[in-house]
């Protein structure tokens, strides 16, 4: 055999014995799908800012016509729902106090009559302060459906009027924005683990020792344990793929080839960085400690939950160096914006270049750190 | 020696059940022992004999299923605690805080054993001096060699001033320089102080020191006696063929025990090679004698591991199945002399620290070279700079005229190599291993699949190609090492510590499977720390601080060990001289 095809058919032998030993293990095979099952799940009910169901109460002492009609556009939002009707306002810090509801709405008996009388009718909303971002979304809600209803009584427009709309996210559903994010932070926490323990554990079975005798070169050696993670980690974020797709119905609006592109390469960045910590630590525990020590940081700056532009200065910058901000910004323009190859080709730059460094470390580790 | 029993045990058995991973063991049945006071008593046996089950039950740490123990006149079922504040256990593994120093060792064990404050200096004092640990109180155990750490172990036992003590496989790992030491000790506490002390061990002529020896085997009590009357078993039976100038002793070894039914044991030792027969007499023909046909044949006195190799015969190998073994020429092949491996002055520093000093050896095409040292001699450093796994501070290595520096990956296509502990892929099939290696030294398609089937059915391992490596019994684990390293028929063999942990019977079988790789022309390259294995080897190296104190045949080594009749003591003799020479 030549060398080149002599180092493909190593590297050939190496990928099979990986994805062997990762698939026969039936630990491993468990960590493969169920974390990927149950965080897509959870972060896809619980991840979101919106407002569903906004128990409340009303003191309606007006008693009219008006007030009904008012409080009919309420519950005809689907929103609120109305939990209890008081029958006098001292009633009230009693339902807010034991969180029976979020909001209380007095109406005053003044109510229709000030209509009537085309004055300015208050109604007074209490919102739950404990809970200051969701008593402000039921309070802006309320104020809105006011505006409608105003509109609708009056029949005339108001003088100056937004009429937003929220491009790519049309219903302003937060989940569209979390869930593909996932599809990158899933991936990057298998491959990182995958690839970091892959050295360790040979290392604690005494199987490393063996592997270095043979002719295999730590070139070779290493490209064999950088691509059964990358394979895996790919086969992960199908799957979180089609839990975004076909349980949460959110559809895809760019293409799927180039989606696959953005997280090959991203998992390349990433496999460097793993490949890195598994050969620097002694052993699997320590893997999983400097795992976490890594992943955390790249999670909280990559913008997957909080925008980057609220982070200090100093921390906008060290974003630049995770490769997950690159990914989920380009996942995100894909999956909800369309954006081809062109628009998000830029983000590859820092990833790859990221690649570049990891890659070379963790080679220069493994040839001065192995032996 | 007084009539006072310590542990009185009748009929005592203790089964483990089958788990998913293993069948149903029986490790003790209806075992009758009993230890008197003030004795020291060997139980010896192979591995998975029931000697740590034994152990476990008179400390309490396990239930027995039936039968009787009394243990310091209690029994252990009823009140273990009783029997816990009397005894010293030392197990395998002694749990030393490696961290903290010899003396923060004694002091938190004597923490723990509530031993008043004033009596303790005079205590440690005395366990100190017993030990020979006094100058070293400072150093951390982690930092101390295994015969000390041994030695610290024995004394955090020896703390609480125990009635009755209890040592597994005390001198497990330990060379044999400290293994004379510990015993010395235990001869000290035996005499001196009486106490009653029962030890574990593999090492036949350390069960020759005690008044008292138990022979397990498989869970079954085969024999028990003084050392001297257990000999019965062997007398008569035992005899030495003098082994003509020019031919490897493993040679005669091989076809005498190729002898199977009529040849119990055979073990080469100096210009001779010791044997047993089954029968009270001299058959008319061995099988050897076909091969020598004026093989000097003379009966010699019997030892205790006769009798040990005699009964475990008797009592059928823990082997599964004994593999075929590889046919043997008629005439051993000569030794070119031709180097294959050469160290030149090579150093390997670990910070300040020099594992390797200064070191030149060669080793010849076709021989068993042997790496033989006490623990941190350097002689591990060593083996694995040979075959590649560690680079060397300077000096030159070359293997098979190959640089080890300038070409590693080409150098390590010629070798094979076996480590000490099972180290193939567990989750993988036996197959998928052999595949593995097999592509890893660029056999491909055809090639691949007859490599594979030759050495499946050298080793035997037919039957088990799609079971998990890692459920394999120990006897085919080591079967399938040995195939994986074979699979490229690599012109050298690396073998670290192979027969470590493996039992007596199945240890011969092994070197008779070495001899028949050596025949046809493989070179290997052995450590070990049994002593007498070194017999096996056409030279051996022994290595002590780093430095290299002796090289040669076997025979030269005894010799400069001061004609000692054994390799063991050979080997402590040329240590200390070395010793003595660095220090003077």
């Amino acid at each position: 055999m030549s060398s080149l095809s002599l180092t493909l058919y190593h590297i050939y032998a190496l990928i099979i014995k990986e994805l062997l030993a990762t698939l026969k293990d039936p630990k491993s095979r468990v960590i493969l799908i169920v974390p990927v099952l149950v965080q897509g799940l959870l972060f896809g009910y619980t991840a979101t800012y919106n407002l569903e169901h906004v128990p409340y109460a009303v003191v309606d002492e007006d008693h009219s016509h008006e007030s009904a009609e008012f409080l009919s556009h309420l519950d005809g939002t689907g929103i609120f729902e109305r939990v209890a009707t008081l029958s006098s306002p001292q009633q009230i810090s009693q339902v807010i106090d034991n969180q029976q509801a979020m909001l209380v709405l007095t109406i005053p008996s003044d109510f229709s009559k000030n209509l009537h009388a085309g004055k300015t009718a208050p109604v007074q909303t209490i919102t739950d302060g404990r809970n200051p971002s969701t008593a402000g979304l039921a309070a802006g809600y309320v104020s809105s459906i006011a505006t409608a209803y105003n509109q609708k009584r009056s029949g005339q427009q108001s003088l100056v009027e937004i009429r937003s709309r929220i491009w790519y996210n049309p219903n302003n559903i937060t989940r569209h924005m979390f869930l593909p994010s996932l599809i990158p932070m899933l991936a990057l926490t298998q491959v990182l683990i995958l690839a970091g323990l892959s050295v360790a554990r040979e290392r604690e079975n005494g199987t490393f020792d063996q592997l270095l005798v043979t002719p295999l070169t730590p070139l070779e050696i290493l490209i064999g344990k950088a691509v059964p993670p990358i394979l895996i980690g790919l086969v992960q974020a199908s799957l979180m793929l089609c839990l975004v797709l076909f349980w949460f119905k959110i559809h895809l609006v760019g293409s799927l080839a180039v989606l696959y592109l953005t997280i090959s390469i991203f998992l390349v960045s990433c496999v460097g960085l793993g490949l890195s910590i598994s050969a620097v630590a002694k052993n699997m525990q320590q893997v999983m400690v400097y795992c976490f020590l890594f992943l955390l940081p790249m999670i909280l700056l990559s913008g997957l939950a909080t925008p980057i532009r609220n982070m200090p200065p100093v921390l906008q910058y060290i974003t630049y160096i995770n490769p997950m901000r690159f990914a989920i910004e380009a996942i995100r323009r894909i999956y909800l914006e369309g954006a081809g190859l062109s628009t998000v080709a830029p983000a590859y730059i820092p990833m790859l270049a990221l690649a570049a460094v990891t890659l070379p470390l963790a080679a220069w580790l493994f040839r001065h750190k192995l032996s | 020696m007084s009539d006072i029993i310590m542990i009185q045990a009748h009929h005592l058995t203790k089964q483990f059940p089958a788990r998913p991973s293993s069948p149903a063991v029986t490790a003790l049945s209806t075992l009758n022992l009993t230890v008197k006071k003030g004795t020291l008593t060997a139980l010896i046996g192979p591995d998975g004999a029931g000697k740590t089950t034994f152990m476990r039950l008179v400390c309490g740490l396990l239930q027995s299923d039936s039968g009787s123990l009394s243990v310091c006149g209690y029994d252990v079922q009823q009140s273990p605690q009783a029997v816990q504040d009397r005894i010293g256990y030392m197990p395998q593994k002694f749990g030393l805080y490696e961290d903290l120093s010899v003396m923060e060792n004694l002091t938190l064990y004597a923490d723990i054993h509530s031993i008043p404050p004033d009596l303790r200096q005079k205590h440690f004092r005395e366990l100190l001096d017993l030990t020979g640990l006094s100058p070293f109180t400072a150093r951390p155990a982690g930092k101390l060699s295994g015969g000390m750490k041994q030695k610290l172990g024995l004394a955090c036992t020896l703390v609480s001033t125990p009635d009755l003590l209890l040592l597994d496989e005390p001198t497990v790992g330990v060379d044999p320089l400290s293994r004379r030491e510990l015993w010395h000790i235990l001869h000290t506490l035996s005499e001196e102080k009486s106490l009653t002390v029962l030890v574990n061990t593999s090492y036949i002529e350390e069960a020759e020191q005690c008044q008292y020896a138990y022979i397990l085997h498989k869970g079954q009590l085969l024999a028990d006696g003084t050392p001297e009357s257990l000999l019965q078993y062997a007398r008569g039976r035992c005899y030495a063929v003098r082994v003509p100038q020019g031919m490897p002793p493993r040679f005669i070894q091989s076809w005498l025990l190729d002898d199977r039914h009529v040849v119990m044991d055979a073990v080469p030792e100096g210009s001779q090679v010791r044997f047993t027969v089954s029968s009270r007499q001299l058959p008319n023909h061995l099988l050897l004698q076909n091969y020598l046909p004026g093989a000097v044949i003379t009966p010699v006195s019997p030892r205790l591991e006769d009798s040990f190799m005699i009964l475990l015969r008797k009592a059928g190998s823990t082997e599964e199945e004994t593999p075929g073994m590889p046919s043997l020429p008629k005439v051993p092949p000569a030794i070119s002399g031709d180097t294959i491996i050469e160290a030149h002055d090579i150093v390997r520093r670990f910070g300040s620290f020099v594992a390797v000093d200064h070191t030149s050896f060669s080793v010849h095409k076709g021989e068993i070279f042997g790496l033989l040292g006490p623990n941190g001699a350097g002689k591990s450093t060593t083996f694995r700079m040979l075959c590649g796994l560690l680079s060397a501070s300077s000096g030159t290595i070359s293997v098979y005229g190959v640089n080890l520096r300038t070409a590693r990956a080409r150098a390590r296509s010629y070798i094979g190599y076996v480590a000490q502990k099972f180290s193939l892929y567990s989750t993988l099939s036996v197959y998928e291993n052999l595949c593995f290696f097999g592509r890893a030294y660029g056999l491909a398609a055809h090639k691949l699949q007859e490599r594979i089937e030759t050495v499946a059915g050298q080793f035997h391992l037919n039957n088990c190609l799609s079971m998990a490596a890692g459920s394999l019994p120990g006897g085919y684990k080591q079967r399938l090492s040995m195939a994986a390293a074979l699979l490229h028929d690599p012109p050298i063999l690396f073998l670290d510590e192979p027969t470590s942990g493996i039992d007596p019977l199945a240890r011969r079988t092994f070197w008779r499977q070495i001899t028949g790789l050596a025949a046809r022309g493989t070179t290997i390259v052995v450590t070990t720390h049994f002593m007498e294995e070194a017999e096996y080897c056409d030279r051996i190296m022994i290595q002590d601080r780093g430095r290299l104190i002796a090289i040669g045949t076997p025979s030269a080594i005894r010799h400069q060990g001061g004609d000692s009749p054994t390799m063991n003591e050979a080997f402590i003799h040329i240590v200390e001289t070395g010793r003595q020479k660095e220090d003077s």
